[in-house]
């Protein structure tokens, strides 16, 4: 199973070895980190991805902020099309963008960050909102988490921060939960979250095979990792205030989006 | 008769325009097959349009022409899927190039950055 997913193109692994673009910068960023560095850290390469459409706003704080927290990792930014420069944004917080030439949305932003991890060689990816949701001084708890299993989600609603939603996207909430629970053989609270780790394998599956539609990338994802034998798990996170833009709370797109997570998750489970 | 010679000439027309768009390598030969296809069809239709009434009967349907009917639509609905399907493909498809795209200009934005480094020292 995992011969088939590490396969790839042949020449990735060398090339990326010849380019020096971001592994230039890294032997200088890792005798900084180890003195301070978390227990199951210090030898993995870790990418934080970030998707990022007209984030130009909030993204600079984001990334400095990471840098600042967590100084062994590199930041990736995929601009998904953004028409408020947010890549330069990025580029100058010190972070490497990808630019892509128009909106694919989530899932096909996050498919080039694997894409980009894999050809690079990282051994943990993290997915992050660009918005400032996610609080990295979890990232080391997610890294620590990973030896334990392939995906690690930063979960809401699992004890930790006060976040609440309610009526039809709740449901659907429960729903995901109850169904990829009973598939992971463990309690997953927060199915759609965006905060999540995965490990080497899944990387290379993700960089070839991602799922584009709307909660696709959360659910089918879940799914798959747990159908071809991987374990998924999460852990507990507090979700902050978003540094820009405001939560859909209209009744009529909650109900969409019940319908929306209904379909996802029976594609999901009728595909191969 | 009237009727025959307008669908014998729509058809005629119908077959003149995708030899054009064939010719001027406007339609890809795996549609223009169906298409010609399609026209023959129309047109042995429109001089014979009794040709189908004894298959109609044989399956229960009161004249041929309801089958046609029938069958066009179903066809029609064929097309549209077959082209639905097309789109997804070719959307998957701008989707690779897009990756592409946005990994060679970082790699080119890269490339001149260190130019301008070596430059300036």
């Amino acid at each position: 199973m995992t011969e088939t997913l590490s396969v790839g193109e042949p020449g990735t692994g060398t090339h990326a070895a010849a380019s020096d673009g971001p592994a230039a910068s890294d032997p200088a960023a890792r005798p900084a980190a180890a003195p301070a560095e978390q227990p199951g850290t210090s030898t993995r390469r870790v990418l934080i991805i970030m998707p990022a459409w007209n984030e130009a706003e909030s993204i600079g704080g984001v990334i400095a902020e990471i840098e600042d927290a967590l100084p062994f990792v590199d930041v990736l930014v995929v601009d998904d099309g953004s028409t408020d420069g947010t890549a330069a944004v990025a580029h100058q917080a010190g972070a490497v963008a990808l630019k892509l030439p128009y909106n694919l949305g989530v899932g096909g932003a996050m498919r080039l960050g694997y894409k980009y991890a894999r050809d690079n060689d990282y051994d943990v990816a993290i997915q992050v909102d660009a918005d400032g949701q996610h609080d990295p001084g979890y990232v080391p708890k997610l890294i620590d988490a990973l030896s334990q299993s392939a995906l690690v989600i930063g979960a809401r609603f699992a004890g930790e921060g006060d976040y609440q939603v309610r009526g039809p996207r709740r449901w659907a909430m429960t729903m995901l939960s109850w169904v990829l629970s009973k598939l992971a053989h463990t309690r997953l609270t927060d199915t759609t979250s965006g905060f999540r780790a995965c490990n080497r394998e899944l990387i290379s599956l993700f960089a070839e095979w991602y799922p584009v539609e709307y909660l696709g990338d959360t659910v089918e994802t879940l799914v798959r990792t747990l159908r071809l034998g991987y374990r998924v798990n999460q852990i507990p996170v507090a979700m902050r205030r978003r540094q820009s833009g405001t939560p859909s709370q209209s009744p009529l797109k909650a109900m969409l989006y019940l319908g929306r997570a209904f379909l996802t998750l029976f594609l999901a489970l009728v595909r191969r | 008769m009237n009727l025959t010679i307008l669908t014998g000439a729509t058809a005629l027309l119908f077959l003149g325009f995708i030899f054009e768009l064939v010719r001027r390598r406007r339609l890809r030969e795996k549609y223009a097959v169906l298409w010609i296809f399609v026209g023959v069809i129309v047109l042995g239709l429109g001089l014979y349009p009794r040709a189908l009434n004894r298959v109609a009967i044989a399956v229960g349907v009161a004249n041929g022409v309801s089958l046609v009917l029938f069958f066009g639509v179903m066809f029609l609905l064929l097309v549209c899927l077959h082209l639905s399907w097309e789109a997804s493909r070719l959307e998957d498809e701008t989707r690779v190039l897009a990756e592409e795209v946005a990994l060679l200009r970082l790699r080119m934005d890269e490339q001149s950055e260190r130019t301008e480094e070596r430059s300036a020292s």
